[in-house]
């Protein structure tokens, strides 16, 4: 399994244990497989991608990735693993604005020294920003700045993509448009894609779909 | 040239230029214009030859003792006044011509010390008078506790040693040559010279490492005049001796271009002193020691044939080193051969 | 993975420049300022250093009569208790019609023989003995002329101009004092267990430093003065560091929070910034040492010719590079930015990996922050106050300054809230409601920069008043001392009676300039004797008097003195003083005599010459109408076969005076100017640094029906309404520093207090610059506004989070 969750849960600080954000929370996600998680606003479920990116932590329960348990990790350790493993794709894109598109791709691989140019230029040419490489993200449009922060995800073929509402800001059509590329992407690179989504129409694309209702699963 | 050779000459040359002609060391062997000259048959009176005697050129009051700590260690001490006199006269203040130099040790048979303090007449700094006895410069003085100079308090302070000694004289001043008129040359030249050879000393010295009780002996030597060596003399090796047998030699070399001068006086343990003739008293180098640049002789041979004494003089510190204005060795030696006993030796003008 | 972070991070100041541009300028002029000030002053020192190496044992502890001379049983006192001690005996000496000051020596035991025979040959005993041997330095030697019947002269370098040496036996026979002895120098090296001096030698008083000291502890006051100036301007240079540092990092908080998203450890990435600032302060501060040395350069000609002109300290070097100013300004420069820096990595190492949306009660945060700032800058004033209260001398004054000037700047930030609130409640009218919140709201980004403003305005304030006041009392101080038209100095006593006989036959009042230089609680006190003339009672510069002072003096044997003398000895009108033993007199009046160090009294002349007979009469003072100036001085020249300087016009002297006195103040003018600079470089990078803020702002305003033009002028208006609330804040400020320096700094530094004046021209002048400053650095956001694309407005509502 890349990912395995279980019997998770997760509180924020100053909050009422028994108002928790996750009440025991369990999945598994399979190498090269897709699951959508949807829920509404405050479910939880951004909390549960973030636990699974290792961004924050959780109260109990256990969740590894790529053969790796991540309450039994330093800062470091977590950090080196969403370095090497997991890449994050985010609503809010997430960019660099100094960087030009080329830069903000190549530098997740950089990152985890896992940058391969020639991948690095198939995933830009396949999801049409071969012709943006040296712009600067404040020179694109919504659905372009998206794009690279998927072919920055991806360009460092990571065993697991975690993905939080990645089309959220987009129209419906560029939407559905960025959704195929990279899910075509993910397929090719034998990534497994973890995605948190309020659409059940984005849902369905993939191959498993789990609802999250009040912190637990349904 | 430094200040240190200023003050070579200031202290022991005329007012005239330096190197007119060959000066002897430290320039005693020159001409005394203006000044005093020693006369024979001239007698020495007490208590008033105790003091300066500001017409003559150059005058010292030079004390050394052979001392011992209770526990057998070998001490030496010298105190030392020298006048200078740039011309004759003694007014008070600043047109005063006399100078004054100290030179005060201490050796040990591992450690040398010595300080020097240099003083303008005139002022009070530094001065002898005759009656009370009493010799000083700055916080260095030699004080009679009694008339005349039998009865003695020494002392002299230095930021690493200092000693505090009271000596006590046994026997009577001792004249030197005839009645105090000790000629130095083949040519005449001479210096009214006496000595009180025979200190009793007790007292505390410190060479840096907490004071300790000593006694032992002193010899007091008081020379003036104002033109002591001939022009061609160069130095002199000057022996003062306490022997076991009560016996006390007084003998010096003074070398010469054209051959040694040496003369001296033996006081016998009954207190008769004799005159020695010149060329009576022998001394020969038996070994060199390197002593701040130059080789100087540390072990010597000394014979006076008329007392039947033939005997080694070993330096108790061959590095007895006196690296004042005008530099010189002095130092406490062991007496050994013929006679046993101590004694202090002096060696001046080894280039 | 390294490089890659580092150079993610790097690529904000690409797409930054002028950030980066502020930020390393702001830096550099920080450490610019800061190291000119460092190497004029090292310069100066090293000077100092050499001069006193000249005078080699002139300096050093001293042993001086109470009154009139040591004896030599004093001297010999202190030598035979095994003090080393050497005499000194000091007099003026004539050699034909030139007077010089000789400084008798013991050759034989003072410090400075070995100098002086150095150079020479053979030692030449020619000198203890007559006729003796002068020494001197050959520019002094080269005026001397000698005598058949004079000493012969050496000329030998290390002696110290205008001065020559003797031994004292040939000094004692030129000064006729052949049994006296000026002070005595303590040599360095004592031994221990002396018996102290105060029992020794009651009488005596010891002067921990000579005359090369006296320089250090005169001239310390400018330099501390300077290094004040140098650590103001590198204050407010780091406020502007501290601005774009901050800056910087609010832009990147984004990007810090992906990075670390992407695997990056926070430990990383504080690394990487300090990493940043460390390359940032190392290039500002390279180009702020060479902005520094060339500052330094050229001002180095006036700071010499101020320190001379105030204290006769010579500077007679170039500028050099010296590793000491260039060390201390490369590592003022990074603890700088890592001070400027510190909150910010602080900041970024608390950072959470998640963003809280907060912003809200951000407003909250800042209100509660000014409040404390104010609580800090209040308890800072107090602290000043109690320094003024408990401390005295020059530390003192300045710990007063620090304490006020910091403590004012930070109440700024709360007192310009408050002046916003309560022209907030007196306005009426939405447009200029929303500009003063709109101000209130920029507050918290323009507070650093208006600190930075206030210290400068302040400063600049204090500073012009001190020294329009100085320069005010100075000038009426000389038209009071100088009242004479013309002054005469004549070769000797007898020519002096002669040009009396002269004067008197032509009905020219003459008003003798007569001294004698005497000792007062051991410290040098000159005694000018005076002739009731109306010229004295109607010019001299009194601060404090009896009624009858004048007819006091002249009659009775009253005594005036100056100010120093009255501050250092605690002396009021009614004292009694004693200017010598046997010779008390009443103090019946004080008056001003500035740069001058030392204690001065005025007596009637007949007073004087009682107690000191044979004071010499070479020195006039002649009243001559203005047109006779000319022709009286040319007919005086020729009659006495004077040289062209013996006779100088009252109007040269002022001249002379005055051109001292403007130079003196040259430096502190150019470095308030440059401050002032600093500061306006510090509102600009500022206002740049906000302008990105700005757009959300002024957007929905646009939105409702401003047109870019409005908007445009309103950001100018808004920081002209910032920069003259500033100034009007400075404005008490600057006068409380002007207080401070004219009745605190100058009393400590010199001895004297100085009256103040107020200039309101120079106040409106400064406040129309601080403006100006404001508008200038406003200039660029607004024309950036006024041009400004619409579409970019629009983004901001299509991309706003």
């Amino acid at each position: 399994m890349v990912l395995s969750i279980r019997n998770v849960t997760k509180t924020y600080p100053g909050q009422d244990p028994t108002s928790a954000v996750l009440r025991g929370v369990s999945l598994e996600l399979a190498a090269g497989r897709t699951l959508a998680l949807t829920g509404e606003s405050g479910s939880g479920k951004s909390t549960l991608l973030h636990l699974a990116g290792a961004l924050d932590l959780f109260d109990t329960g256990e969740i590894t990735v790529a053969g790796t348990a991540l309450s039994s990790l330093s800062d470091r350790e977590r950090a080196a693993l969403r370095r090497t493993k997991v890449s994050l794709v985010f609503q809010q894109f997430n960019l660099i604005p100094s960087l030009s598109v080329e830069r903000n791709v190549a530098l997740h691989a950089q990152l985890g020294e896992r940058w391969d140019p020639k991948w690095g230029a198939e995933v830009m040419d396949r999801l049409g920003l071969a012709d943006l490489r040296s712009r600067f993200p404040d020179q694109l449009s919504g659905g372009q700045q998206q794009r690279v922060a998927i072919a920055r995800a991806l360009a460092l073929r990571p065993t697991l993509l975690l993905a939080d509402e990645p089309t959220g800001n987009l129209d419906e059509s560029s939407s559905a448009k960025v959704m195929a590329l990279m899910l075509e992407l993910v397929r090719d690179s034998g990534t497994a894609l973890f995605l948190v989504t309020h659409s059940r129409s984005i849902a369905s694309m993939l191959d498993q779909q789990l609802h999250l209702h009040h912190g637990r699963i349904e | 040239m430094n200040a240190r050779s200023w003050l070579i000459a200031a202290c022991f040359l005329l007012p005239m230029p330096f190197a007119a002609e060959a000066q002897g060391y430290a320039g005693l062997g020159s001409r005394a214009e203006g000044f005093a000259i020693p006369r024979p048959n001239t007698p020495l009176k007490f208590p008033e030859d105790h003091g300066p005697h500001s017409d003559f050129r150059i005058e010292w009051w030079y004390l050394t003792a052979n001392l011992q700590s209770a526990d057998g260690t070998k001490y030496g001490v010298q105190w030392t006044l020298f006048r200078s006199a740039l011309a004759p006269g003694n007014e008070d203040g600043w047109q005063n011509p006399q100078i004054w130099m100290g030179h005060v040790a201490a050796t040990s048979r591992d450690r040398h010390l010595f300080a020097e303090r240099i003083a303008r007449g005139g002022t009070g700094q530094a001065g002898v008078t005759a009656q009370p006895f009493a010799a000083w410069i700055d916080d260095w003085q030699m004080q009679a506790q009694s008339d005349g100079i039998a009865d003695l308090k020494l002392a002299a302070q230095t930021s690493d040693f200092h000693y505090n000694l009271n000596l006590k004289a046994e026997g009577p001043l001792v004249l030197h040559g005839a009645d105090g008129y000790s000629v130095k040359s083949d040519l005449g030249q001479a210096s009214y010279y006496y000595s009180q050879p025979d200190y009793q000393v007790q007292g505390t010295l410190s060479l840096g490492d907490g004071p300790v009780k000593v006694s032992g002996s002193a010899w007091l030597d008081r020379e003036w005049s104002s033109q002591p060596l001939a022009a061609d003399q160069s130095g002199w090796d000057w022996f003062s001796l306490s022997l076991d047998s009560g016996d006390r030699l007084m003998g010096f070399v003074l070398r010469g271009e054209n051959g040694n001068f040496s003369s001296g006086t033996w006081i016998g343990a009954d207190g008769t002193v004799s005159a020695l003739a010149p060329g009576a008293f022998r001394a020969e180098p038996l070994e060199t020691t390197l002593v701040a640049g130059r080789e100087i002789p540390t072990r010597w041979s000394l014979v006076l044939e008329e007392r039947d004494l033939s005997v080694e003089v070993q330096a108790l510190n061959p590095q007895s080193w006196m690296g004042t204005q005008f530099s010189y060795w002095e130092g406490p030696v062991e007496v050994s051969g013929s006679h046993s006993g101590q004694g202090y030796l002096e060696m001046t003008g080894y280039e | 993975m390294i490089r890659a972070a580092f150079l993610a991070l790097l690529s904000h100041w690409l797409r930054h420049p002028l950030q980066l541009v502020t930020l390393a300028v702001g830096l550099a002029l920080a450490t610019g300022l800061w190291s000119a000030v460092q190497a004029i002053n090292s310069e100066a020192r090293a000077s100092y250093k050499q001069a006193e190496e000249q005078l080699a044992g002139l300096a050093g502890a001293r042993l001086g009569p109470m009154e009139g001379s040591i004896s030599l049983e004093q001297f010999a006192r202190l030598r035979r208790a095994g003090w080393q001690v050497t005499p000194v005996l000091t007099g003026n000496v004539n050699f034909g019609d030139q007077a010089f000051d000789i400084m008798g020596i013991d050759l034989l035991g003072h410090p400075l023989s070995a100098a002086l025979i150095t150079e020479q040959g053979a030692p030449d005993l020619t000198a203890l003995t007559p006729p003796g041997l002068l020494f001197a330095h050959p520019d002094t030697a080269a005026r001397l002329t000698l005598l058949p019947d004079s000493p012969p002269l050496r000329a030998v370098e290390d002696v110290p101009r205008d001065l020559l040496i003797a031994d004292l036996s040939l000094a004692g026979r030129l000064l006729n004092q052949s049994h006296q002895i000026s002070y005595m120098q303590l040599l360095p090296t004592q031994r221990s267990g002396l018996q102290p001096l105060a029992e020794l030698v009651p009488e005596l008083r010891l002067d921990a430093s000579g005359d090369a000291a006296d320089t250090a502890r005169l001239t310390e006051s400018f330099h501390l003065n300077l290094t004040a100036f140098g650590l103001l301007s590198f204050a407010v240079g780091l406020f502007i560091v501290q601005g774009g540092i901050a800056l910087s990092l609010e832009q990147r908080r984004a990007m810090l929070r992906t990075l670390r998203g992407l695997g990056l450890s926070l430990r990383l990435i504080v690394l990487l910034i300090a990493a940043e600032l460390m390359a940032i302060g190392i290039l500002s501060a390279l180009l702020g040492l060479a902005g520094g040395y060339l500052v330094a350069a050229a001002l180095l000609p006036d700071v010499s010719a101020t320190l001379s002109g105030l204290y006769g300290a010579q500077i007679e070097r170039g500028l050099e590079l010296r590793p000491s100013w260039v060390l201390s300004g490369l590592g003022m420069a990074l603890a700088g930015v890592f001070v400027a820096g510190a909150q910010t990595l602080y900041e970024v190492s608390r950072m959470p990996l998640l963003a809280a949306p907060a912003s809200q009660a951000r407003g909250q945060h800042v209100r509660r922050s000014y409040r404390l700032l104010a609580i800090a800058g209040v308890a800072l004033l107090m602290l000043g106050a109690v320094i003024l209260l408990v401390s005295e001398g020059l530390l003192g004054g300045f710990a007063f300054l620090s304490a006020l000037m910091l403590g004012a700047a930070l109440l700024l930030p709360q007192l310009i809230t408050l002046l916003l609130s309560l022209a907030q409640r007196f306005t009426r009218g939405p447009f200029a409601g929303w500009l003063l919140a709109d101000t209130r709201a920029q507050l918290p980004g323009m507070s650093l920069a208006l600190m930075a403003l206030l210290l400068a305005l302040a400063a600049n304030i204090g500073v012009t008043t001190m020294v329009s006041s100085f320069r005010l009392t100075f000038t009426a101080w000389l038209d009071q001392r100088l009242a004479a038209e013309l002054y005469v100095t004549v070769r000797n006593d007898h020519q002096g009676a002669a040009l009396q006989d002269w004067l008197a036959a032509r009905d020219i009042p003459a008003l003798p300039v007569r001294r004698a230089d005497l000792r007062y609680e051991g410290l040098p006190l000159r005694v000018y004797g005076v002739v009731d003339h109306a010229t004295y009672r109607d010019h001299w510069p009194l601060l404090d008097a009896k009624s009858d002072a004048w007819d006091r003096m002249f009659r009775h044997g009253a005594a005036m003195i100056n100010e120093q003398m009255a501050r250092r000895h605690g002396l009021k009108p009614g004292d009694d003083v004693a200017l010598q033993s046997g010779w008390r007199a009443e103090v019946v009046g004080i008056y001003s005599d500035f740069g001058n160090p030392d204690a001065q009294a005025i007596v009637a002349l007949p007073t004087l010459l009682a107690q000191i007979p044979g004071v010499p009469n070479r020195q006039f003072g002649l009243r001559v109408p203005e047109e006779e100036i000319l022709p009286v001085s040319k007919a005086i020249r020729d009659a006495f076969d004077l040289p062209a300087d013996a006779i100088t016009d009252q109007r040269t002297i002022k001249m002379r005076s005055l051109a001292i006195f403007e130079r003196t103040f040259v430096i502190t003018a150019a470095l308030n100017l440059l401050t002032l600079g600093v500061a306006g470089f510090a509102m600009l990078s500022s206002l740049l640094t906000l302008w990105a803020q700005r757009l959300p702002q002024l957007a929905p305003v646009w939105a409702m029906g401003l047109t870019r033009r409005q908007l445009a002028a309103t950001e100018l208006l808004r920081s002209l309404l910032l920069a003259a609330m500033t100034a009007l804040l400075a404005l008490p400020l600057g006068l409380a520093l002007a207080w401070a320096l004219l009745a605190v700094i100058n009393v400590a530094a010199f001895g004297w207090k100085l009256p103040m004046y107020l200039f309101p021209a120079d106040w409106l002048q400064l406040f129309l610059l601080a403006l100006l400053a404001a508008a200038l650095s406003a200039a660029l956001p607004t024309w950036r506004l006024s041009r400004l694309d619409p579409a970019d407005l629009l983004k901001v509502f299509a991309n706003e989070r």
